[in-house]
């Protein structure tokens, strides 16, 4: 208990650092103990954060938001659709492309970012939101749960009573098969969320434009740039609070599905 | 032609195949195409091709049409761009920091997330959700904004710790060139404890409770219990999280390069992957190029091997 109690302290330190360095003016930052509150700026500060350089912060949010919600729903949608193929359907080299899934659940993803960058370049898409959005839909860890999800989720019999009763396998799919894999559509979602929002490697790579960024790698810029401008720090900090707080909220909110996946991907 | 592209093609002829011979009674081979098509298409485009372009790239060198100031044109190299990345002593450095990293700090991480998801497994702790969702929480911070938060509290002007161990007389620097690289490590395991805890705690949850009943019975202690039968009924999921931290290990970028914003001691080659990208910001792609791949092949080697070996342990 003492461990563990221990242990958690560790872990919710360095939030409760930045809680605390978020609603302090600048000048506190350094001269005041970093784990107690001192005058409360919080509102000053997120005034500040939002309207430094033209409001690029609130730009930068909403671009993580787009390229991880459309990002992640897409990538949920094919992910399913191919791992319910494969889960559901007999047809000839299922297990070769399988294998081959699972041989790209292993390819590190920070590998593919400067080949991509060179094709991309090539093809005139990249510094676009083409450019991060399109290499992130892919998950092969998506479709290898979708997989087992299916086969878990979906029986055999109702699919072809469905069949029977005329059903074309699209309509079968879409209003029988994904209600019953609805929950575990939501864990793959979360987990493609959660990797695409954290991705930095990848828009580095293919953007130069600042009106593009994800707010991971505007905080990195920013954070680079406090040397020069040290007033920059209290909005890095502010920043940093507000982009993962409603990201902890929501999984605090979904944890069962994490589990449920977590679960799920570990059998072997 | 490459390997993947080989690949590739086989499977676009497999599912061509698939096209005509099919069990009877199942959809037909056009309606399957269909639903798979919206993934491979991307998978091959995005994933498939541009490995297949980094190993032709590592091949590649370009050549100057006489002395320095010829116009150049790139050719086949075969290996040379190979020998380069043997011949680069800031590539082996990288690969040592990097292989010193992952050999404390991926069991240190594993051994006490292990410890946390067996605590949690017990009846005798409390509070168990709050601990669970506290531990699990870092997940949710991307590893940018965690090296941010994290440098803060090593930076000697803003620290808490700082200024608390300095109250104990200790005069620590966590961004010296010993220790910045455990400050970067404590920065990964802070990150992803709680991930690799939960994975095998789903794991644990999913042990039928009858094998401990009868542990019981025959007056097995608790740790004899968490130990002798837990930790192997979880043998696959430790497997499998110690595969995705030396996945990790070896992409390393994100914390080292904001650390790097602060510390002078990390440099622009630290890792294998910063490396990469400052041969390609050079405009070097071949060699970039062939740094990816040997890493690339470093991991599969790693995690291939470390799941033969175990598996080979088991007698699976």
């Amino acid at each position: 208990m003492a461990l563990m109690l221990l242990l958690t302290i560790y872990f919710l330190l360095p939030v409760y650092f930045l809680i605390v360095a978020a609603t302090k003016p600048q000048g506190d930052l350094a001269s005041t103990n970093g784990l107690a509150f001192s005058h409360f700026n919080l509102f000053s500060n997120l005034h500040t954060l939002f309207t430094r350089s033209d409001g690029i912060f609130l730009h930068w949010a909403l671009n993580s938001v787009i390229y991880a919600v459309l990002g992640a729903a897409v990538g949920t949608l094919i992910s399913a659709l191919c791992g319910y193929a494969l889960a559901k359907f007999q047809f000839r080299g299922k297990e070769f492309l399988f294998s081959v899934i699972l041989g790209g659940v292993l390819v590190p993803t920070t590998a593919l970012a400067l080949p991509l960058f060179l094709l991309f370049s090539a093809t005139g898409i990249v510094n676009t939101y083409w450019a991060v959005f399109l290499p992130s839909i892919v998950s092969p860890f998506g479709v290898y749960l979708a997989r087992i999800f299916a086969s878990a989720a979906v029986p055999q019999e109702l699919l072809e009573s469905a069949r029977l009763d005329g059903a074309g396998e699209f309509r079968t799919f879409f209003s029988v098969a994904s209600r019953l894999m609805a929950p575990s559509l939501v864990t793959i979602f979360l987990f493609q969320f959660v990797a695409i929002w954290n991705n930095f490697f990848l828009p580095m790579v293919m953007l130069q434009k600042e009106s593009l960024f994800p707010v991971t790698l505007g905080l990195y810029t920013w954070n680079g740039q406090t040397a020069r401008a040290p007033l920059l720090q209290q909005s890095v900090i502010t920043g940093s609070l507000v982009s993962i707080v409603p990201v902890i909220i929501v999984f605090i909110l979904l944890q069962r599905f994490w589990r449920t996946g977590l679960a799920t991907g570990s059998l072997k | 032609m490459t390997d993947t592209d080989a690949r590739v093609i086989r499977g676009v002829a497999a599912s061509k195949g698939a096209r005509r011979r099919l069990n009877g009674g199942g959809p037909r081979a056009g309606v399957i195409t269909a639903f798979l098509t919206p993934f491979f298409l991307p998978f091959v485009l995005f994933y498939l091709v541009p490995v297949g372009y980094a190993i032709w790239q590592s091949f590649r060198v370009v050549r100057r049409t006489g002395g320095q100031y010829g116009t150049s044109y790139t050719t086949f190299g075969g290996f040379e761009q190979y020998g380069h990345v043997f011949e680069n002593t800031e590539f082996w450095s990288s690969i040592g920091r990097i292989g010193l990293f992952g050999i404390v700090q991926v069991p240190v991480m594993l051994f006490v997330a292990l410890i946390m998801a067996l605590l949690l497994d017990t009846p005798l702790l409390k509070l168990k959700s709050f601990f669970r969702i506290a531990v699990f929480m870092p997940y949710a911070v991307p590893g940018v904004i965690a090296a941010i938060m994290w440098s803060y509290l090593y930076s000697p002007q803003l620290s808490p710790v700082v200024d608390l161990l300095q109250g104990l007389g200790l005069h620590p620097d966590f961004l010296g060139p010993g220790a910045v690289l455990w400050s970067a490590a404590n920065i990964s395991t802070w990150l992803w404890t709680g991930y690799n805890m939960l994975i095998m705690y789903s794991a644990l949850q999913s042990v039928p409770q009858e094998l401990y009943e009868a542990a019981k019975l025959d007056g097995a202690s608790n740790w004899a219990i968490a130990w002798r039968i837990k930790v192997p009924m979880i043998a696959p999921s430790i497997v499998l999280t110690t595969v995705f931290s030396i996945i990790g290990t070896l992409q390393l970028y994100a914390e080292p390069a904001v650390l790097r914003q602060i510390s002078s001691n990390i440099s622009s080659t630290y890792t294998p992957n910063m490396l990469a990208y400052a041969v390609a910001s050079g405009n070097n792609y071949q060699q970039a190029a062939a740094i990816s791949v040997v890493i690339a092949l470093i991991t599969f080697v790693l995690s291939f091997g470390f799941m033969r070996l175990t598996s080979k342990r088991a007698g699976l």
